[in-house]
């Protein structure tokens, strides 16, 4: 689903955000990408959703490769990844309905699916009887639940989360996470950026580091970074999420 | 399966197709081409009326940028509304063009009704009078405070006077010309005195007038564009952030431009309103004055307002003008708003 090869990002002012990372995830895998701020993740998220264009490396997603896609097809890219941020980028001018019914709208959906659609993502994250709130009067975990039904109301086959659990406390992430691994289990392949340790270490699947830059193929008992080299090439098989 | 106009998703190309969003999307397939043309007009239709609904909510912008759109527009439309009066008017004058045949003096009456009749029958003259000498006295005894001084004289001095109207087709400066070529050559002809000379003037005056409409159309249509474009540039930053989210979710340029284009469309319908209504009423206020001018000239003239064919065309060009303006604005400022 996910094949970075020798991926690297410089940005102008000359900081170097990734080095040559190389990592492939299988389809309906879910893995866990960590880091301390300033690692990568966030770069690395940008690079999947063509925010940013890789500086050298080949990033395929879904059997599409990146570096081929101009950028007027940047949108219709987009729609087949559902991507939850950390600060929700919600609009508050309008209600939860309103704006879980957004990328459906974009799409071109007709009115009376979206209607349907819009409240199967919000029974799923629970929040039905909510829709016609608008977000300032939700909590900060009902406000990221209402940024993961719009994430997946498009159905993708994609889910990316950039630290959806950062403002929350620890009881609201776990609730968050086993969200996705509902989703998961329903066949989407689900990356997430976080650097909640412990939460993930609860969680036993697949995780990545990035450490200035440079991917490290690890889980969360192996102990300190940099327990294993860095990956760099493809060779070696990392395919230690759960299988189908 | 699931590809929107050209989109290549992630879910095609893989090697194993997921049973689940096979299921699930084998009904959004069913008639989707109908589906699509009724949810892109639906979509149309909402953003029109979400635009609406944001210019009433806030009142005091919309209408003062109507009135600056209106008063704008004003100016060019109420010229070219009393160009077109001109016009009219000009059209009666042009048919009042005469030609006066100062016969020589010893032409009898006679000898004037007999040239009269053959004169009748010339192509480019539509009618004939004759003016007697005697009959030329009375009028000038009658019209100037002379009458005392005529009296002494001991003959009449006048010649008799034939006066040809031309025709509709021929009352131009050139058959003028040519007519009266024939007309000198007349053995009882003296002199011949052509009306046409003020109406040439009355008429390059107009054009004149008509050149400065079209640079203050021009000039107010530009200001037009640069109101409505400032206003939607205004706008365009007050929802940054709603178009940074509609980007990420995967909304085109096309997406996010088309509300802004809807406001710019509404501010030039509106701004067209206000222009028809403000030349309506000062053309209502004008009439009077000009009914007793008109009056005194013994004309018929009477001042016409704005047509409705007239009134189509104005809110046209200023629905045109404000859909540009916003288009402009928003090829210059939006397309550079991208998600970071």
């Amino acid at each position: 689903m996910i094949l970075f090869d020798q991926v690297s990002k410089r940005y102008p002012q000359g900081h170097e955000a990734l080095r040559r990372v190389s990592f492939h995830i299988e389809r309906g895998d879910m893995v866990f990408l960590t880091g301390h701020s300033g690692a990568g993740k966030s770069t690395l998220l940008k690079l999947m959703m063509l925010m940013e264009r890789p500086s050298q490396g080949q990033i395929t997603v879904g059997g599409q490769n990146l570096n081929r896609i101009p950028s007027r097809q940047i949108p219709y890219f987009r729609r087949h990844v559902g991507v939850v941020f950390q600060n929700h980028q919600l609009l508050f001018d309008r209600s939860v309905f309103d704006n879980v019914a957004l990328p459906l709208e974009i799409a071109g959906v007709a009115p009376r699916e979206i209607g349907r659609r819009v409240r199967a993502a919000l029974d799923k994250v629970g929040l039905l009887r909510k829709e016609k709130m608008t977000p300032i009067q939700l909590s900060g975990g009902e406000q990221q639940r209402v940024g993961i039904a719009r994430a997946v109301v498009n159905k993708p086959p994609l889910l990316l989360a950039d630290e959806p659990t950062g403002n929350l406390d620890p009881e609201l992430s776990s609730d968050i996470m086993r969200l996705f691994e509902q989703f998961n289990q329903v066949g989407v392949t689900v990356m997430i950026a976080s650097h909640d340790l412990a939460l993930i270490a609860n969680l036993r699947h697949r995780v990545l580091r990035l450490h200035e830059g440079a991917m490290y193929e690890g889980s969360m008992y192996e102990g300190q970074l940099g327990s294993k080299p860095p990956v760099t090439s493809l060779k070696q098989p990392t395919n230690r999420g759960r299988s189908e | 399966m699931k590809d929107y106009k050209g989109g290549r998703g992630v879910g095609r190309g893989a090697s194993a197709p997921d049973e689940a969003s096979a299921v699930r999307e084998h009904g959004a397939q069913k008639s989707r081409q109908t589906n699509e043309v009724q949810s892109y007009l639906s979509h149309h239709r909402k953003v029109a009326q979400e635009s609406i609904q944001r210019l009433r909510q806030s009142p005091l912008i919309t209408l003062m940028t109507w009135a600056v759109i209106g008063i704008a527009l004003s100016l060019p439309t109420g010229f070219t509304v009393i160009l077109s009066n001109f016009d009219q008017l000009g059209a009666n004058w042009e048919s009042s063009a005469q030609v006066s045949l100062f016969l020589k003096h010893e032409i009898s009456e006679a000898d004037a009704r007999a040239l009269a009749q053959t004169l009748k029958r010339h192509p480019m003259v539509a009618d004939v009078a004759v003016i007697t000498r005697e009959q030329a006295l009375a009028d000038l005894k009658k019209q100037s405070d002379l009458g005392d001084v005529l009296g002494y004289l001991d003959s009449n001095p006048l010649p008799h006077v034939v006066v040809l109207t031309p025709t509709p087709a021929s009352a131009n400066s050139r058959s003028m010309a040519s007519l009266r070529q024939s007309l000198e050559n007349l053995n009882e002809v003296d002199r011949v005195q052509l009306d046409m000379l003020w109406v040439e003037r009355l008429f390059a005056m107009i054009s004149v007038i008509e050149r400065g409409a079209w640079t203050l159309s021009l000039l107010f249509g530009l200001a037009v564009l640069l109101v409505i474009g400032n206003t939607t540039r205004l706008a365009i930053e007050n929802r940054r952030e709603e178009i940074v989210v509609v980007k990420l979710v995967g909304g085109t340029n096309a997406f996010v431009r088309r509300p802004f284009l809807y406001t710019g469309l509404w501010y030039g319908l509106g701004g067209g309103l206000v222009a028809a209504l403000l030349v309506t009423v000062t053309l209502f206020w004008l009439s009077g004055p000009i009914d007793v001018l008109a009056q005194s000239y013994e004309s018929g003239f009477r001042l016409s307002g704005l047509t409705f064919g007239s009134t189509l065309l104005l809110l046209s060009v200023s629905m045109l003008l404000g859909w540009l303006g916003a288009w402009l604005a928003v090829r210059r400022h939006l397309d550079a708003i991208e998600p970071t």
